[in-house]
């Protein structure tokens, strides 16, 4: 089976400064990967260079088996940039219209509809972008990126405008996809958002892979919490531990209040494999 | 090809509802009333005109204005081709409404075409019109016709395609400031050549001459508008055609089949670079 996206080596060097140093990933078909990283981490960079808008100084990515760039491989992926902008002028109706055509989509008005459904605007067809608010215009940015059915979405911070009703949408348009069998490669800043819907993370830093797992990989045990007539203590163990844990403190004669697992969350994952880096 | 075509009628829609055409039409209905306020005054009192000796006051009149109407044309025309195509690339994909566009299965170099294009499409049908209604007001204030119509119409928006495609190259590089500056500081370049080359003429200095020919090929912009003037007076023989032929901003001093040559080849040197440019940008 072809993956939906990879990358072997990716390099990507602006003079003396290095974006990308050497990045090996792959988004499996229907796979739901997270890209997580601070700013300047070259997540962005990763994400222009799968959609051919930049080069890469070494190495390779593919789309669906198709070099990065190419026509075949344009046909096979739905892009919303983090920063775009479409032309006031056109409604949004007209909008999808013009993606259709360049993306070879025959979907015709049937395709818009449910598409413009699909990202909650339906009513606003007619609207022009221009008259819309900037979270209007991102989830119309995530219609034009699904425009064609593409089997592989790259969605560059496709939240960042919007509100926590619109978050929902796309978390739940992402969810939807997953079914559906499209993969999507989620660059955000939002851990919570990834933790949801990701089938799995990758870290960047500085313009490598620092860290890659499920959530719940990378949501590790950090023990076990037991209050008892002898006052709060920790134990090492995992959720399974537990029964184990509470006979063997009954056993031993002591009075157990409370018991609680405690693991680290993604957050704190993050920040460990950043090392606290925020720019 | 039909990605292309829809780029091209999404550059035409552009073209049409950006702010600069509804200026440009504005300024050209200013000229146009000035133009025919020149005629009127110029014709009415046509016997009190003293051409130089030997010359006929009607067709030194008529071609002088025409002329003059035909470097107007010109120059809205480069105004409107710069102002839609300045910030084509590097602009747009600032303002992050070209991204959208690349990613879409259609090849930088198509792209480029289609803007290319797009802005002829605007600007080839506005030269056309003024070109003709210079001409009606001329002939039918002063009843003086061009000896040749179409083909300097014809040079006057090939020139003004030259620009854009001039225009679109800068916008590779430069940001749309600098690429606006870039192409004025050019066609004003063009003008500077045609009045040397008249310079030259009159003090006869053949050095002078033969810069502002130099000068014109490099922007075969001006060079085409000089075979356009050429052109308008091509049956007026003797002194008279002599003289007409010198123009009002610079003498026709290029002209022939060589030059309508070298501006094809020149669109597309420009294009092929523009393409290559466009190619190993990162966005």
């Amino acid at each position: 089976m072809t993956a939906a996206l990879t990358a072997h080596g990716l390099e990507k060097r602006y003079g003396s400064t290095v974006a990308l140093g050497g990045v090996d990933l792959e988004v499996g078909e229907g796979e739901l990967v997270g890209l997580l990283g601070p700013n300047g981490a070259g997540k962005s960079t990763l994400v222009k260079i799968a959609c051919g808008l930049v080069r890469p100084t070494r190495g390779q990515a593919k789309v669906c088996g198709a070099r990065a760039g190419s026509r075949d491989a344009k046909r096979r992926l739905g892009y919303l940039a983090e920063l775009f902008r479409f032309p006031g002028w056109y409604s949004a109706d007209e909008l999808l219209e013009l993606h259709q055509r360049l993306a070879g989509s025959a979907g015709g008005a049937n395709e818009r509809a449910d598409l413009l459904e699909l990202v909650g605007l339906a009513e606003a067809r007619d609207r022009r972008v221009e008259e819309m608010s900037k979270g209007m215009q991102q989830r119309l940015g995530v219609a034009q990126a699904l425009v064609g059915s593409p089997p592989l979405l790259l969605l560059d911070e496709p939240t960042s405008a919007l509100d926590p009703v619109g978050r929902r949408t796309v978390r739940l348009l992402l969810e939807e996809l997953r079914e559906r069998g499209t993969s999507v490669l989620l660059n955000s800043h939002l851990l919570s958002e990834i933790e949801l819907v990701c089938d799995r993370v990758v870290i960047l830093l500085r313009g490598e892979v620092v860290t890659e797992g499920s959530p719940n990989e990378l949501s590790r045990a950090r023990g076990i919490e037991v209050e008892t007539d002898e006052g709060t203590r920790m134990y090492d163990g995992t959720r399974e531990d537990v029964p184990r844990l509470v006979a063997e403190l009954v056993a031993a004669g002591r009075e157990v209040y409370g018991v609680r697992v405690l693991t680290s969350t993604l957050e704190e994952t993050y920040l460990e494999a950043v090392g606290g880096e925020s720019s | 090809m039909s990605a292309v075509w829809t780029i091209v009628g999404y550059g035409l829609r552009e073209g049409m509802r950006r702010k600069v055409f509804a200026v440009v039409l504005l300024l050209t209905a200013g000229f146009l009333f000035l133009y025919w306020l020149a005629n009127h005054y110029v014709f009415r009192d046509i016997a009190h005109v003293g051409p130089p000796a030997g010359i006929e006051p009607r067709p030194f009149a008529g071609a002088f204005l025409f002329g003059l109407a035909m470097f107007a044309t010109l120059f809205l025309g480069v105004v409107l081709a710069v102002f839609l195509t300045l910030g084509a690339v590097r602009g747009d994909a600032e303002r992050g409404l070209l991204q959208p566009l690349l990613v879409r299965p259609v090849s930088r170099p198509m792209l480029l075409l289609a803007r290319w294009l797009g802005t002829v499409g605007v600007c080839a049908p506005y030269v056309a019109a003024v070109y003709a209604g210079a001409m009606l007001i001329t002939g039918l204030t002063g009843h003086w016709w061009p000896d040749h119509i179409v083909v300097p119409a014809v040079e006057l928006a090939a020139g003004v395609a030259i620009v854009a495609a001039l225009s679109l190259l800068g916008s590779v590089f430069l940001t749309s400031t600098a690429n606006g500056i870039a192409i004025f500081m050019l066609f004003g370049a063009g003008l500077v050549s045609g009045l040397l080359g008249s310079i030259g003429h009159a003090l006869s200095s053949h050095t002078l001459e033969h810069a502002a020919k130099v000068a014109a090929w490099i922007v075969p912009f001006e060079a085409l508008y000089q075979d356009g003037l050429r052109e308008i007076t091509a049956n007026t023989t003797g002194l008279t055609g002599f003289l007409l032929q010198l123009g009002p901003f610079g003498g026709a001093y290029i002209h022939g089949a060589g030059v309508r040559i070298w501006a094809v080849g020149y669109l597309l040197a420009v294009g092929a670079i523009a393409a290559f440019g466009f190619s190993r940008r990162d966005l």
